[in-house]
């Protein structure tokens, strides 16, 4: 499989902590990769540096053979790169169908004078948007609270919300920092299925942040280990459960000898 | 050996979500007791149960002897159990002696001679005394958040991941300075990530999976034992 993205010698530091110290690796296309690590390990910084939200000291981001270092969020996101939060970031006033509308990007009725010059042009692509959005809330299975303020929504369907705006701006890398947090054992499952069908009938691929082991185990092949900073190992999941430096890892005890 | 602090089948969490179930865990006088467990397995949840930032359902907390469970923090401190939370842990803007004069809010004495018992412990922080604590390094500053719990000498301190965020050379640091100030006779429990290194200071561990306990034993045997490998990689599918 070819590389989508590729990092090269990636290094980040804040002060005087090195959070990312020179990692490398690939998310190849039509893959589910998984990034794991012990807490500090630099897995969400890396995130940030990728979709855009913070700018690495020095080393590559090639995406589709072209090196997006240093770009700004909303570039990332024009070329396909869409992460989601920890915590859902989404607009608690606005329905949860309009959450999903507002995603994608360059709709005509933004600008001020596209209503009054252009009025059928608006109104056709906001049906579009909007035909979009219902499909998206079907398959997540939260048709039945289209127009519920997303505020109301539980914490575990918040998350299906977010996955569902990543699906809105038709991505072609999706980033996912702990999509099982927080979120309960039956939702969990759903919301496994859900990324499995995405990436298996529509080709999405995921990269994904996630200390719920056994949700990495059953989605992820790779699965990347990232210890301070830098990848020290990568594998399946039972690969590189085997690997006695990744426990060494979790345990913080590489150094202390 | 008398328990200076005794959690039992403690239950309990943040709104709804029951965080904590049934979790029961002792510390005894001198110890250095330490908690560790894969991320989200309620271990800062476990010491905020102690400090009373914590919703309870179930359980009962004791410090010597006596039942503190539900007790709000303001009054926990009075009881003698000092917190030094993960990160928020000093007032940036306020100079290191500053910052320790008001760890000793509460104190109703003359707090100075303990000051100077606090900079005898923390030579590099006597130094610093006339420097905005916010301008020291993350292991100093670290030593301000400890040096500001011990002002007012307590039954017990408990740490929130001490070594969060810190370089190799000042987790070593940390880890000594804990050593040092359990050897002046506080009880220490502390929740760590850096599990091997805080082990190998602790006299005991306790692991906590999915808000439970699930094994407690020496560092040593801790660290021997194969069942740690799966409780923080998950089992071979």
């Amino acid at each position: 499989m070819a590389a989508l993205l590729r990092v090269e010698n990636l290094v980040k530091t804040f002060g005087g902590l090195v959070a990312v110290d020179g990692a490398s690796f690939e998310v190849a296309a039509g893959s589910i990769t998984g990034l794991i690590g012990p807490n500090g390990a630099g897995k969400s910084t890396l995130f940030d540096m990728i979709a855009g939200a913070t700018h690495p000291d020095s080393g590559r981001i090639v995406f589709d053979g072209e090196d997006v270092a240093g770009l700004k969020t909303h570039e990332m996101f024009h070329r396909g790169i869409v992460r989601t939060f920890q915590i859902p970031h989404e607009f608690g006033r606005l329905t949860v169908l309009e959450n999903l509308m507002v995603v994608p990007a360059g709709q005509p009725g933004e600008t001020l004078t596209g209503p009054f010059l252009a009025p059928a042009a608006v109104a056709a692509r906001e049906i579009e948007v909007r035909d979009r959005a219902l499909s998206v809330l079907d398959f997540l299975s939260l048709g039945h609270i289209a127009d519920e303020l997303a505020q109301t929504l539980s914490g575990g369907q918040k998350k299906l919300l977010e996955l569902g705006r990543t699906m809105m701006a038709e991505p072609r890398l999706v980033l996912l920092d702990e999509p099982g947090a927080g979120v309960n054992p039956t939702l969990l499952g759903k919301l496994a299925d859900m990324i499995r069908r995405l990436n298996r009938e529509q080709g999405y691929t995921f990269c994904i942040i996630e200390h719920d082991m056994a949700l990495i185990a059953s989605l992820c092949d790779p699965v990347i280990v990232l210890a301070e900073g830098q990848v020290l190992t990568q594998g399946t999941m039972d690969e590189v459960r085997a690997d006695a430096r990744v426990l060494d890892a979790y345990l913080g005890g590489a150094e202390a000898a | 050996m008398t328990k200076v602090l005794e959690l039992e089948s403690v239950s309990g969490g943040y709104g709804e979500t029951e965080i904590l179930h049934d979790v029961s865990l002792q510390v005894g006088d001198g110890e250095v007791v330490v908690i560790i467990g894969p991320n989200g397995a309620g271990k800062s949840t476990a010491m905020k149960a102690v400090f009373g930032l914590l919703r309870l359902s179930h359980g009962t907390i004791r410090l010597k002897g006596a039942e503190i469970t539900r007790m709000p923090p303001q009054e926990v401190v009075r009881h003698g159990v000092c917190y030094v939370p993960q990160t928020a842990n000093i007032f940036p803007n306020l100079t290191v002696e500053e910052n320790l004069e008001m760890g000793a809010y509460v104190r109703e004495d003359d707090f100075r001679p303990r000051l100077a018992e606090i900079y005898a412990m923390f030579p590099p922080l006597r130094e610093r005394r006339a420097s905005a604590a916010g301008t020291l390094s993350g292991g100093q500053r670290q030593m301000v958040a400890m040096g500001k719990a011990l002002m007012l000498d307590p039954t017990i301190l408990l740490l929130d991941e001490p070594t969060a965020g810190l370089s190799p050379k000042f987790r070593g640091e940390i880890f000594d300075t804990i050593r040092h100030i359990n050897g002046a006779g506080t009880p220490i429990l502390m929740v760590e990530q850096n599990a091997k290194q805080a082990l190998a200071i602790a006299d005991r561990g306790y692991i906590l999976v999915d808000g439970q306990n699930r094994l407690d034993d020496t560092g040593p045997a801790l660290l021997a034992n194969p069942e740690v490998a799966e409780m923080f990689l998950g089992g071979a599918s």
